[in-house]
């Protein structure tokens, strides 16, 4: 038996030594043809057998820990997950965001409704006790206003408006990711960050009122404010949906049920992000910049929110062409 | 069932499996991955401000530099930090420098690399698992949950498994032949490659042990010094 088993160990040794340098080869290639898969998918039936045999005859050795790597290896190879490419990134912003939005569009509507509570009551809050300004603004900020000044005058002659947009995009990207994954949280972590959101907006807005320069933030805010606001209510209705996952899951298990939603949503948490980038882009570049007037603000936050409108419903890119019949 | 083996079933029958790497390989990968994307992003900002501005220090007159290659010089260190993980994750099927010192690598649920996707979510939750700092929640949770892992991983299924490299020694172990069976010389060879790291008393007396269970008591093991023991050990293993 014993000699029978080092005969098979030396007949079978220099195939696995083939198949090893074979995998080396199928790892660095990102695509396969038809017939190196074919023959991946046969090597790794050999090497089943094979393992079976060494865990079997010799357990513990050597020779059997270096089949197991090897099959743990090829089986990594053929389980990958298959790229799409360009045509598969299209696919999803095509096919999948639109589903993906739709269902979300209840959770999105009440967490507009959350914000624009919060905004309301913040501003209530600070137009009946102004004092309670301190507790939401620096005291620059305040002092700013106190004299009449907005605190993002000037803002392109300190900070260039690059480095300005890469600052606040990278800002607005945090906020809305966070805004997501703390739904992990049974949604606790989303609620009170659209609360608090909500709330320093219209905080704000009442104490830049109580100076006379409401009108100038609005027109500061408005040309990047509508996407980001609206991509924030996205966050906040995608981080609902990962505390309902949990909730009330949809899967065998919790754990499952939290894989599978946050799977679905992760191509609308990509586009969130591309969103940012571009409202971020506004809002170093046209926002602070005197030289753009009122209307052209407004014409510039209006079309990019239905740019991404037209993002969110799959409209933005072009359809596949259908057969005639 | 081993807890720190991941088993899933094989679509041949024969079960698959990786030996999961627990909290202290995850945060040797991380420290050194923390490092080389710190030092990268340093060593660029250092750089291109020395070559743009000539100091270290925002030009306050003369001529200021334009808006693009302001943007160049602290937008890049912003990529290296931010990207670093998803970037290299997928360009090196699930490792990253660090992972690769620490010999650990990412695999999906169903053992295979992670994907695009995959990849991308597991670092966007690392925005949860590092709070409230030091990744005290992705390393709490990697204790408690079953395989070790961190929410991030949970959110991707994904795991973080230990990468064995078998050495292409163990494969040519068929080749060779000797006087005992294939376990013992297997045993044998296991003992000289790890020879010159052992003590001298620590693998004279393994080694002695080893001599006297095949060949019995009647061995003059005890008697042979260092370079016999070695020697005799590689008779056994069938080296030539």
């Amino acid at each position: 038996m014993k000699s029978s088993t080092a005969a098979w160990v030396h007949a079978r040794a220099p195939a696995w030594r083939a198949l090893a340098e074979r995998i080396a080869r199928l790892k660095r290639h990102r695509t396969l043809s038809i017939e190196e898969a074919l023959g991946a998918v046969e090597a790794y039936r050999n090497l089943a057998r094979d393992l079976a045999s060494a865990r079997r005859l010799v357990p513990g050795t050597r020779t059997a820990a270096a089949l197991e790597a090897l099959f743990t290896q090829l089986h990594a190879t053929l389980s990958r997950h298959p790229s799409g490419g360009w045509r598969g990134l299209l696919s999803v912003l095509r096919d999948d965001v639109p589903v993906v939005t739709r269902e979300l569009a209840p959770r999105i509507l009440w967490m507009g409704v959350l914000m624009i509570a919060s905004g309301a009551a913040g501003f209530w809050l600070i137009a009946t006790y102004p004092s309670l300004i301190n507790l939401i603004a620096s005291e620059e900020m305040i002092q700013h206003v106190e004299e009449g000044k907005l605190w993002t005058d000037g803002l392109v002659n300190v900070t260039p408006s690059s480095i300005l947009s890469v600052r606040i995009l990278s800002n607005n990207i945090m906020v809305a990711l966070f805004a997501v994954c703390s739904g992990f949280l049974f949604g606790l972590g989303s609620f009170y960050l659209m609360l608090l959101n909500g709330l320093m907006l219209g905080a704000t807005f009442a104490f830049v009122h109580q100076h006379g320069l409401a009108e100038r933030l609005f027109e500061f805010v408005i040309a990047h404010g509508m996407v980001e606001l609206s991509v924030i209510c996205l966050a906040g209705a995608m981080g609902t949906a990962i505390a309902d996952s949990l909730i009330r899951p949809t899967h065998g298990t919790r754990r499952e049920s939290f894989r599978w939603c946050v799977r679905r949503l992760a191509p609308l948490m990509g586009l969130c992000a591309a969103l940012l980038v571009g409202a971020g882009v506004i809002e170093g570049f046209v926002s602070p910049d005197p030289a753009f007037p009122l209307a052209s603000r407004i014409a510039i936050g209006i079309c990019s929110w239905f740019l991404m409108v037209l993002a969110l419903s799959g409209r933005l890119l072009p359809r596949r062409g259908r057969a005639r019949s | 069932m081993d807890p720190e083996q991941y088993t899933i079933p094989g679509i041949t029958g024969v079960d698959v499996s990786w030996s999961i790497a627990g909290p202290g390989s995850r945060s040797y990968a991380f420290i050194i991955d923390w490092h080389i994307r710190v030092v990268l992003a340093l060593a660029w900002l250092v750089g291109a401000m020395l070559f743009t501005f000539g100091g270290l220090t925002w030009p306050t007159s003369g001529a200021r530099p334009g808006a693009s290659v302001v943007f160049v010089v602290f937008l890049v260190p912003l990529v290296i930090y931010f990207f670093y993980h998803p970037v290299l994750e997928l360009l090196l099927r699930g490792q990253s420098p660090g992972k690769r010192m620490a010999g650990v690598r990412v695999v999906s649920v169903n053992g295979g690399t992670p994907g695009v996707s995959a990849v991308l979510v597991r670092n966007v939750f690392r925005l949860i698992d590092c709070l409230p700092m030091l990744y005290f929640v992705g390393l709490v949770t990697t204790f408690l949950s079953a395989q070790r892992v961190r929410i991030g991983d949970m959110a991707a299924g994904t795991l973080l498994v230990i990468d064995e490299r078998p050495p292409p020694q163990s494969l040519e172990l068929g080749a060779a032949e000797g006087e005992a069976d294939f376990a013992t010389r297997d045993l044998a060879e296991q003992i000289l490659e790890r020879w010159p790291a052992l003590g001298l008393d620590k693998r004279a007396a393994i080694a002695r042990a080893l001599l006297k269970k095949t060949h019995g008591s009647a061995t003059d093991a005890d008697a042979l010094d260092d370079d016999s023991l070695r020697v005799r050990l590689a008779a056994l293993a069938g080296r030539r």
